[in-house]
């Protein structure tokens, strides 16, 4: 009976302590980020009211929610890292964290997850910064609703702007990041959820992936950025209503795949992409339902590409369907929509009764001899183009769809 | 020279290939925009059709024009008037009558498809303009060819030569010289090579609004900066220009040494 009080006071107590507040404002008792941590305990929640902190190397270690009232501003000064997660359960919320410093030997982000479980970072502002949310062996966290707004000039000086490294179970949404390095990127990290952000004008990719498996994103927009997106090395990873829009430039794409198998990539739109999809190595994935749309290239297949399947897609008014730079082709293309299908459909199926050819012989000559180029849409290039649909000799000749739509695909 | 060039446009106003003309192009603008319900789509057809037709009709109607009132010419060759006022102001007449065929013929189609709403009014109205470019500058060059034969069938010849070669063949030798010379820096050369023929630089102009994205998939600084910014348009125009007063300037030479 006795140790049952105990027991029972001893929770008690600690739901008590569980509930308890620390401020820190300029003029409270408490006027720095790092005190408060430091005074408080276990399960603590910390309110940062509004006011300016210069402070860095803050080390978040015990489970806290620090909670910033009208967003105070954390400055680094350019001095280093700004906060530290070590510890589990730490919630980080509505903070404006500028100034972290710029180093060429340590990765300082605004705010680092180190090797913790169920964290949270939300509602979080950040601008001048190196690397901005920065994620290392941490996992089941969510990274909801921040906004990331850098200012790289050069790659090799400027950092990421969410960060995964070894890093599973991750739930990051509703982000905006723009002008830093690349957008969001996620090395070694499995199982992980990319919903409903934006990622625009950075310099190099809006996202980019390496060595992470069965990830899902969706929802997502990358606008403008200097290289597009970047998905490496990767399996099984679903990629879903995304947006990929106005990557322009030689080496930029709309989506770039190296070695990625198993995937799925389905309702996406590509839209005035220089290259919508670079294809290198990647087996047995399926294409559905995606919209290109005035791309320079809709989809340009470099090689190693086997098994995959892309069916119901619409190629809209694209400079170049599809190109490929070797006569073999063991992809399926089926009941597409094509802008530049020019067959009929006499038993009124919806189902041309031509066959399309969605690779041009201009477009294995543009592969060779880049210049060539400036004749796109010259009458001679349409008259050699003509010859080689009639009886293919350079393109691949089983490279069909034997069932074009003739009208646009809904879903 | 106003006078002149009145009664040429006149005389062709009420002629029937006017007409014709001026139908055929209210019908394909009719037909496009009714097959495509899509501007931008309808656009491209158009170029690809513009950039073939109007030097084709603007080569033969300028030299046939020039065949057929050439009694006219020569009775005003006997009033006191100045040779390059006569010759310029029937090649403007033929240019001008042609050019307005032209945009009305596809304009009023166009403008009543809800043209001024759409966001390709740029896109069109830049078709209309290198429309008008290749009018003029086919219609001198037909002129030119028209000066130098006294024999029709000859003339007619060189005419429908001139315009096979810059629509087609020309491009057919500037795609061999491209493939051949892989090895070496092209871009300069493509450029050059596009300048060089009044239908190709339509073209370009063209592609400038619709296939950017394509066109900067080309790693070259020279391209970069030609198609990444207004530059290229600039000196497109320009080229266009040249390409309309050298062949005018050849009319007035040749107009002043000519025996009729």
């Amino acid at each position: 009976m006795k140790t049952l009080i105990i027991i029972f006071s001893v929770i008690l107590m600690t739901s008590y302590t569980h509930a308890s507040q620390i401020e820190v404002c300029n003029t409270c008792p408490i006027s720095t980020l790092k005190e408060a941590i430091a005074q408080a305990k276990d399960f603590d929640t910390v309110f940062v009211k509004k006011g300016t902190y210069k402070e860095y190397d803050i080390l978040v270690n015990k489970p806290l929610t620090i909670i910033g009232e009208n967003y105070p501003v954390i400055d680094g000064e350019l001095k280093g890292e700004v906060i530290t997660i070590t510890s589990d359960n730490v919630t980080i919320d509505g903070l404006f964290i500028i100034n972290v410093g710029t180093s060429y030997t340590e990765d300082y982000a605004a705010i680092r997850v180190k090797k913790s479980k169920h964290f949270v970072i939300q509602n979080v502002v950040l601008e001048k910064l190196f690397f901005g949310i920065y994620l290392e062996k941490s996992s089941y966290g969510k990274v909801y609703h921040n906004k990331i707004i850098g200012d790289a000039v050069e790659e090799y000086n400027s950092g990421n702007g969410i960060q995964l490294w070894y890093s599973n179970h991750i739930e990051i949404e509703h982000n905006y990041v723009e002008h830093v390095r690349d957008g969001i990127y996620l090395e070694f990290s499995d199982d992980c959820i990319i919903k409903n952000n934006i990622s625009a004008e950075n310099l190099r990719y809006g996202l980019h992936f390496m060595f992470s498996n069965d990830d899902i994103y969706q929802d997502n927009t990358f606008e403008n950025n200097g290289a597009g997106v970047a998905v490496m090395f990767s399996k099984k990873i679903k990629m879903l209503n995304n947006t990929f829009k106005e990557n322009w430039g030689t080496a930029s794409y709309g989506m770039l795949l190296k070695e990625i198998n198993d995937a799925e990539i389905i309702g996406n739109t590509f839209e005035e992409n220089t290259i919508g999809i670079n294809i290198e190595g990647s087996n047995r994935m399926v294409y559905k339902n995606n919209n290109f749309i005035n791309n320079g290239w809709a989809i340009k297949v470099r090689g190693a590409c086997y098994t995959n399947l892309f069916i119901e897609n619409n190629f809209l008014y694209n400079s170049f369907d599809i190109s490929y730079n070797s006569k073999v082709n063991d992809n399926v293309f089926d009941r597409n929509y094509w802008s530049n299908y020019t067959g009929y459909d006499l038993d009124k199926d919806g189902v041309g009764d031509v066959p399309y050819r969605p690779v041009k012989l201009f477009s294995y000559i543009v592969n060779r001899t880049p210049e060539t180029i400036i004749l796109l849409r010259s009458l001679f290039i349409d008259i050699i183009d003509f010859s080689e649909k009639v009886s293919p000799v350079f393109t691949p000749d089983n490279l069909l769809d034997n069932n074009p739509l003739i009208k646009k695909v809904q879903w | 020279m106003l006078k002149i060039l009145k009664y040429s446009f006149f005389d062709l106003m009420r002629s029937r290939w006017s007409y014709v003309y001026f139908a055929f192009y209210l019908l394909l603008g009719i037909v496009l925009l009714f097959l495509n319900n899509d501007l931008s789509k309808a656009v491209i057809t158009l170029m690809n059709v513009i950039i073939v037709l109007v030097p084709l009709i603007g080569t033969i109607f300028g030299v046939m024009y020039y065949y057929n009132s050439k009694e006219f010419t020569e009775l005003l060759l006997a009033q006191p008037l100045k040779r390059s006022s006569i010759f310029l102001g029937q090649y403007l007449g033929v240019a001008l009558s042609l050019s307005m065929s032209l945009i009305l013929g596809l304009g009023i189609p166009f403008v009543f498809y809800g043209l001024f709403k759409s966001t390709a009014i740029w896109d069109f109205s830049l078709l209309l303009i290198t429309g008008t470019f290749l009018t003029l500058i086919f219609t001198a060059l037909a002129f030119n060819i028209a000066l130098s034969n006294e024999n029709k069938i000859k003339g007619f010849g060189y005419a429908i030569l001139l315009w096979l070669f810059l629509a087609i063949i020309y491009d057919g030798i500037f795609l061999m010289t491209l493939i051949l010379f892989e090895d070496y820096p092209l871009d300069k050369l493509s450029l050059v090579g596009t300048m060089l023929n009044p239908i190709d630089l339509s073209r370009t102009l063209i592609l400038l609004k619709l296939d950017i994205s394509a066109l900067l998939g080309y790693t070259g600084a020279v391209f970069k900066q030609f198609f990444g910014t207004n530059f290229g348009l600039i000196v497109s125009f320009i080229m266009l220009t040249v390409w309309v007063i050298l062949p005018v300037l050849r009319i007035v030479f040749k107009s002043m040494k000519k025996d009729f």
